[in-house]
């Protein structure tokens, strides 16, 4: 007897347990609920996303929003399935590289008429061009970072070679030449994490003036190497297959990865994102020295390119005009700038760039936020058939070629030939 | 039994050998797992550290405090517990008896429906998510506990129903026909004779299906919405950023946690995995 009524509790409490309701939506009374799913994830960036909507929710008691915790290892795949499935969050995070598909399939609101002027202007327009695809705009970029040389600073002090600043940086010449004094033994000048060459690669060459990818009369897009395409390559290539300044061992790695070996100062410089800055602040041995350059520039100067963070409407969002009032709200100069402190990127607003808390010496924010006005659309990210082309042609070319399997010849051929029958397919 | 009496023994050191081999693959095994271990007590200096150590130099609990503030991994573990419990339950209550009549009463219908287990087992799951994404909006169970329990039970249940269609052939015939003969009905006999025989086989199946449930990622990532609701595998991607970047320390730390529940289950029960019920039932 006493069984059967424990085993009959246990069932109601496993059926309590389970019974679950959905939310979202409107309302009887009225008051409108947003989902807004973030991907920030560490902790100082988590908690200025949850501060802020807490703001608004106190400020806007018919708006409320709810704070749904996404990830950037599975944002795509999720988000295809909720736009699918008609669930999506109103208001999405994501970064403007994975876009394309979405905006293109129509799931993502345009945004052109939907956000105030006043947030339009702040933004360059060269910033929004990374959310452009076709006519429209789905996402409002808003936390970008640059690559920049993190370099320990005893190593350079000790070889007494001129310090980059933003107004007078290396040349790509000048970088491969201090790599090759910085090397010796079983250090290396540089170790290029290269575990993505295509993204790093295409993002430096806009300072070289590469674009490899060209638009023609008729609205095709065509791959080309030309020069100016070749210069980037040819400097890591060469850094590591000709002069021993760069690692072999690293081109394979994540930016974390080469970290250990930086900090043993086996690396005297490793090129990473800006925020990477949160990591070494963690994780460096006490007293050790570093600092952030400016990556090389070349005939275009500093420029190169990025794919912000963004924030979209969904266009199956019953509210998309409280969607884009809470964007204004979060994307405020103040409250942009305590993302981008939160996330250690740097804001696209021109507002908030002036924030003095971007022009402090520690961490190097100043030479960071220096750089803002050179970051650029990262080249193809709107190219139809882009992620294949990276996949199968760019990507394994430039690993071979870096290691030094290939040729510069035979990388051309892959890129451009190989390359091109690709993008034919999704051009027809 | 027949062998002591033979005398066909392994050699000395054909037995070395074989120990060796089999502390060379539980090394293999374990050394992932220790590794989590020691990069679980480790400080963030120690794991940019160009040679790591095995003991940590500076132990600390750190990353599971921080693990613990970050993210609710308590609840998480509850979510998860419930939904793989409940799913492993009923799949096994569920594949029995269906294994029962496919091992015993081989017709059209029980070949055709093999042949569909293991069809089904061809399905990728990217191409099921968006209709059953569907489907269960439609019966209002996305972002539900025992929406994702079903869909546990269903993804589990072709698999669960081929291993015990296996057991339930092992158990002979004749310990049923015997029951028969005192008089036991179908149901009976499944309930009192067959049934506990297959113990070892229920265990293993429910084990299965709860494993599979609790490592199970895309479907609870996909389908639970709300932090609440959302289970472990989900959670711990929360450690994860952008381009593989990952707060390594409380990563390890969540997940070492993470996998003690399956470690505990398997302690407790691998002894009923090995059991041999069956010894001496009938005479052959």
């Amino acid at each position: 007897m006493r069984r059967v009524s424990r085993l009959a509790a246990v069932t109601a409490a496993v059926a309590l347990l389970l019974t679950g309701c959905s939310s979202g939506g409107t309302a009887d009374d009225g008051r409108i609920t947003l989902e807004f799913q973030s991907l920030a994830w560490q902790k100082e960036s988590v908690d200025a996303n949850k501060q802020l909507v807490k703001e608004w929710n106190a400020a806007h008691p018919d708006i409320q929003v709810k704070y749904v915790q996404g990830s950037w290892d599975s944002v795509h795949d999720q988000l295809l399935t909720s736009f699918e499935g008609g669930e999506a969050p109103d208001v999405i995070h994501d970064a403007s590289d994975d876009l394309a598909d979405f905006a293109y399939g129509g799931y993502l609101a345009d945004l052109r008429d939907l956000l105030p002027a006043h947030l339009k202007s702040d933004i360059p327009q060269h910033s929004w061009e990374t959310a452009t695809f076709g006519d429209g705009v789905y996402g409002v970029p808003f936390l970008q970072e640059p690559r920049v040389l993190i370099a320990n600073s005893k190593i350079l002090k000790a070889a007494g070679v001129r310090i980059p600043t933003p107004e007078k940086p290396w040349s790509w010449e000048e970088f491969r030449a201090v790599t090759k004094k910085l090397s010796g033994g079983k250090k290396f000048g540089v170790a290029w994490p290269l575990k993505e060459p295509v993204s790093a690669t295409l993002n430096l060459s806009l300072s070289a003036g590469g674009r490899m990818f060209h638009r023609g009369a008729d609205g095709k897009v065509t791959v080309r190497f030309d020069a100016a395409d070749q210069v980037v390559p040819r400097t890591v290539h060469d850094q590591v297959d000709t002069d021993g300044s760069a690692s072999g061992a690293t081109l394979g790695m994540g930016g974390s990865d080469t970290l250990p070996g930086f900090f043993a100062g086996k690396y005297a410089m490793v090129p990473l994102g800006f925020s990477y800055r949160q990591q070494i602040v963690q994780q460096a041995p006490k007293g050790f020295d570093w600092q952030v350059l400016p990556a090389p520039a070349g005939r275009d100067g500093l420029a190169q390119g990025v794919s912000p963070q963004t924030l979209s409407v969904a266009e199956d969002s019953p509210h998309k005009k409280e969607a884009a009032q809470f964007i204004d709200f979060l994307l405020r100069p103040p409250n942009m700038v305590r993302l981008a402190l939160g996330d250690w990127m740097l804001p696209t607003g021109t507002e908030a760039l002036k924030d003095p808390a971007l022009h402090t010496e520690k961490h190097d924010w100043a030479t960071g936020t220096a750089l803002a006005g050179d970051l650029r659309s990262a080249p193809a990210q709107s190219v139809r058939g882009y992620a294949e082309w990276k996949d199968k042609v760019a990507t394994p070319a430039l690993q071979e070629y870096y290691s030094g399997s290939i040729g510069l010849g035979e990388l051309r051929k892959r890129l451009v030939k190989d390359g091109n029958l690709v993008l034919a397919r999704y051009q027809r | 039994m027949s062998r002591t009496r033979t005398g066909i023994r392994p050699s000395r050191p054909a037995r070395a050998g074989q120990y060796l081999a089999l502390l060379a693959y539980l090394v293999f095994l374990a050394f992932p797992f220790l590794w989590l271990i020691s990069t679980a007590f480790k400080p963030p200096r120690e794991l940019a550290s160009l040679h790591p150590t095995w003991i940590p130099k500076d132990p600390t609990l750190a990353n599971f405090r921080q693990a613990f503030d970050e993210q609710p991994l308590l609840r998480a573990a509850a979510n998860s517990v419930l939904v793989a419990v409940c799913a492993a339950l009923i799949a096994v209550v569920i594949a029995t008896p269906m294994a029962y009549v496919m091992a015993r009463h081989r017709s059209a219908l029980s070949r055709a429906a093999t042949g569909w287990v293991v069809v089904s087992q061809a399905f990728p799951f990217v191409l099921l998510i968006i209709p059953l994404f569907l489907i269960l909006k439609n019966l209002h169970l996305i972002n539900s506990l025992p929406g994702l329990t079903m869909v546990y039970v269903v993804w589990s249940l072709p698999f669960a129903l081929w291993m015990l269609v296996g057991y339930v052939r092992a158990v002979p015939p004749e310990l049923e026909e015997a029951a028969a003969v005192d008089g036991a009905g179908k149901l009976r006999t499944l309930v009192s004779v067959t049934a506990p025989l297959l113990a070892p086989g229920l265990v293993a199946t429910a084990l299965f299906a709860f494993i599979t449930a609790w490592n199970e990622f895309f479907f609870a990532l996909v389908l639970m919405k709300t932090p609440e609701r959302q289970t472990l595998p989900v959670i711990l991607t929360h450690f994860l950023g952008a381009e593989g970047v990952a707060d390594l320390g409380p990563l390890a730390a969540a997940a070492f946690l993470a996998t003690l529940p399956s470690l505990v289950i398997f302690a407790l029960i691998q002894r009923r995995l090995t059991g041999g019920m069956l010894t001496g039932a009938v005479k052959s």
